[in-house]
């Protein structure tokens, strides 16, 4: 029971009262593969509640940081604090408290396989918690249909399902322990403009539903503009401007002229404003 | 101090039944706030309102928010009017939404057969999935024959980079593993052999029996089956991830034959691979035997060599070298036709890995029965 008493202990944030202390706080990491450095001293805040957008070149760290962030990649040095805890510091059960106060979809989702879709929502409720059968099925379906899925997709294998099923269905097995914090990596890649505009005012209405605070690495300009309350954007190796979308619009960098006023927004933004 | 993290008290006020549920009503907590819910549910009132009072509530998440309304829906079929008062606004819109789910009836097929009907229907499975086998093996031996037709009607589509590749791979990088393998085999023949034939005083036909077992038969059986688990295995585990990501159909869209691409140089691969390393393998076997009777049985090499000479013939060697390229093939001709046959997911690449594995091994020892029958009908 310690270990679940530690998980919990600072009780949960209520969207509305939101303070500005943030919740994510990334200082001067350097990662790196090999000679190719890919992150150089970046900094980043994620405030309590917010929905953030990064966006980057592809190929550029997005992934890289997201991944550092959830202990996936090793960081040459640098600080990362989440929830007020400096991650390096922790040792392993706390790190698993911490662990548990975040969900992760994956840009392909990583369903297992070889489990049913409610298997898979259910794995993390198995994992951590001594629930009954039953109430474990129920929440599965529960969240499924939060996500917005029919109930008879549980019973479904991964390789059954279309890819915006799949991104779905990772959700809410990312969801499925109510975390203060969701990292979704192109949450919207692969899917169609109608499915893509529908996931994120699912994430928009997730955030709302649940207080969570939403770290969106995504190359999509709706998502940017529908979904995000603010943007982080990475180039070189480095935060080269945050601030919501009107900001980053304004700004005179070269790349986020490039990135905001190419081709592609330029069209967008005009049926905008019109 | 766990103990109280949630609690669900009942009052009786003026007909009425107050459940006053305070606490945290969070997923680390969901055991005990389920045993609390089920506890007054079963307890039903016989008040005909229920009002859940949810205003104590300190902390609330979706397992809660969803005992909550189960809490609810369960006093509601029992006849009761029940509601849920006084939860904090900000909770308000998860338990909307929390009160959406769980609506229709869970679509879950339940087959409940007894053990009997069960063992029947695997055993029905397995037949048919051994007709349908037998008619897929041939099918895709006919195309394989076809394909190698057609490359020899136009030999510059022959994918002879491909060839070597796979060449190197199954054939050259298998050497040592086999040479070891074999040479140990040879060994453990021969000392048998001299162990038992002593207490006869027929030791000297350890050599014919060495000899003719491992030229005509245990060369090219290990050689088989080492090369279905290493490179049969292989195959059908890159064939079946190729299948799994679409490369094989992206093959088919550019109008290239995957059969032609991917198929035939892997099985001409096999074909050649097999005689060469079941050669080397059995040299590599005799010289096991010869060592061993040398150090273990005291003949010199000299007439360890002199008696195989008298031993063995021609027809000895050529008995274990024809079947060679023939084990080859099946060999491949299962690792692909597994290989094609995974679906999507991981679990399915590795069942056919295995099923790859299994039955090239099971064919190659049917075969070399089948062998030994039309050797001994021809007096080989």
């Amino acid at each position: 029971m310690a270990n679940v008493e530690t998980a919990t202990d600072t009780p949960k944030m209520p969207l509305k009262q939101a303070d500005t202390q943030p919740i994510i706080r990334v200082r001067d990491v350097w990662v790196s593969f090999g000679e190719h450095k890919v992150l150089k001293g970046l900094d980043l805040d994620v405030k309590r509640g917010e929905i953030l957008g990064f966006v980057g070149a592809s190929g550029g760290g997005k992934s890289v940081l997201m991944r550092t962030i959830i202990g996936l990649v090793k960081k040459d040095k640098g600080m990362i604090e989440v929830f007020g805890r400096d991650l390096d510091k922790l040792n392993e059960e706390e790190l698993q408290a911490v662990e548990r106060r975040w969900g992760v979809l994956f840009q392909q989702g990583a369903l297992f396989s070889s489990l049913t879709v409610r298997q898979n929502i259910q794995f993390p409720l198995r994992e951590y918690l001594n629930l009954s059968q039953r109430l474990m099925d129920e929440i599965a379906i529960a969240k499924l249909e939060m996500v917005g899925l029919p109930a008879f997709v549980a019973e479904k294998y991964p390789s059954q399902l279309s890819g915006g099923m799949i991104k779905r269905a990772a959700l809410a097995r990312a969801l499925v322990l109510d975390p203060e914090i969701v990292f979704l990596d192109e949450p919207t890649s692969g899917l169609d403009p109608i499915s893509a505009g529908e996931f994120d005012d699912l994430i928009r209405a997730l955030q709302q539903t649940l207080g969570l605070t939403v770290f969106m690495a995504t190359h999509d300009l709706d998502s940017l503009h529908n979904a995000c309350d603010r943007i982080a954007a990475l180039a070189d190796g480095k935060v080269i401007a945050t601030g919501p979308i009107g900001d980053m619009l304004k700004s005179d960098h070269p790349w986020l002229k490039a990135y905001f006023h190419g081709k592609r927004a330029a069209g967008r933004l005009n049926g905008k404003r019109n | 101090m766990a103990a109280r993290a949630v609690s669900l008290n009942r009052k009786e006020e003026a007909g009425k039944l107050v459940l006053e549920a305070a606490g945290r009503w969070i997923s680390s907590f969901a055991g005990q706030t389920e045993k609390l819910v089920t506890d007054a549910e079963t307890r039903r009132a016989k008040s005909q309102a229920v009002a859940i009072d949810a205003s104590h509530i300190e902390q609330l998440d979706t397992s809660g928010a969803w005992l909550l309304e189960r809490m609810r829906r369960g006093f509601e079929s029992g006849g009761a009017k029940a509601e849920i008062v006084g939860l904090d606004p900000r909770y308000k819109i998860l338990l909307d939404e929390v009160q959406q789910t769980n609506t229709g009836k869970n679509a879950e097929e339940e087959h409940d057969h007894n053990a009997v009907e069960n063992s029947l229907s695997y055993l029905g499975e397995m037949v048919t999935g051994f007709v349908r086998d037998t008619g897929e093996f041939v099918q895709f031996l006919g195309g394989v024959v076809v394909t190698f037709g057609r490359v020899l009607v136009r030999p510059w589509t022959f994918r002879l980079t491909s060839v070597v590749y796979h060449l190197d791979r199954v054939g050259f990088r298998s050497i040592p593993i086999i040479v070891l393998i074999l040479f140990l085999i040879g060994g453990i023949l021969a000392q048998q052999g001299i162990f038992h034939f002593r207490k006869f005083g027929a030791e000297t036909f350890v050599v014919d029996m060495v000899g003719i077992l491992v030229l005509r038969e245990v060369g090219v059986l290990i050689t088989s089956i080492m090369l279905a688990g290493r490179s049969g295995s292989a195959y059908t585990a890159e064939l079946g991830s190729m299948k799994m990501r679409e490369e094989v159909d992206a093959l088919r869209v550019m109008g290239r034959d995957p059969m032609e691409i991917l198929i035939l140089p892997r099985m001409i691969a096999l074909i050649i691979a097999l005689p060469l390393l079941t050669f080397i393998g059995s040299m590599a076997a005799l010289f096991g035997g010869m060592v061993t009777a040398w150090l273990y049985g005291g003949f010199t090499p000299e007439i360890f060599t002199e008696r195989l000479r008298d031993a063995i013939s021609w027809s000895t060697f050529w008995v274990g070298m024809i079947k060679a390229p023939f084990m080859g093939a099946v060999i491949g001709l299962v690792a692909c036709v597994e290989g094609l046959r995974v679906q999507g997911s991981a679990e399915s690449l590795g069942e056919h890995t295995t099923a790859s594995v299994v039955k090239s091994i099971f064919l190659v020892i049917v075969l070399d029965g089948a062998f030994a029958i039309f050797f001994a009908s021809i007096d080989w």
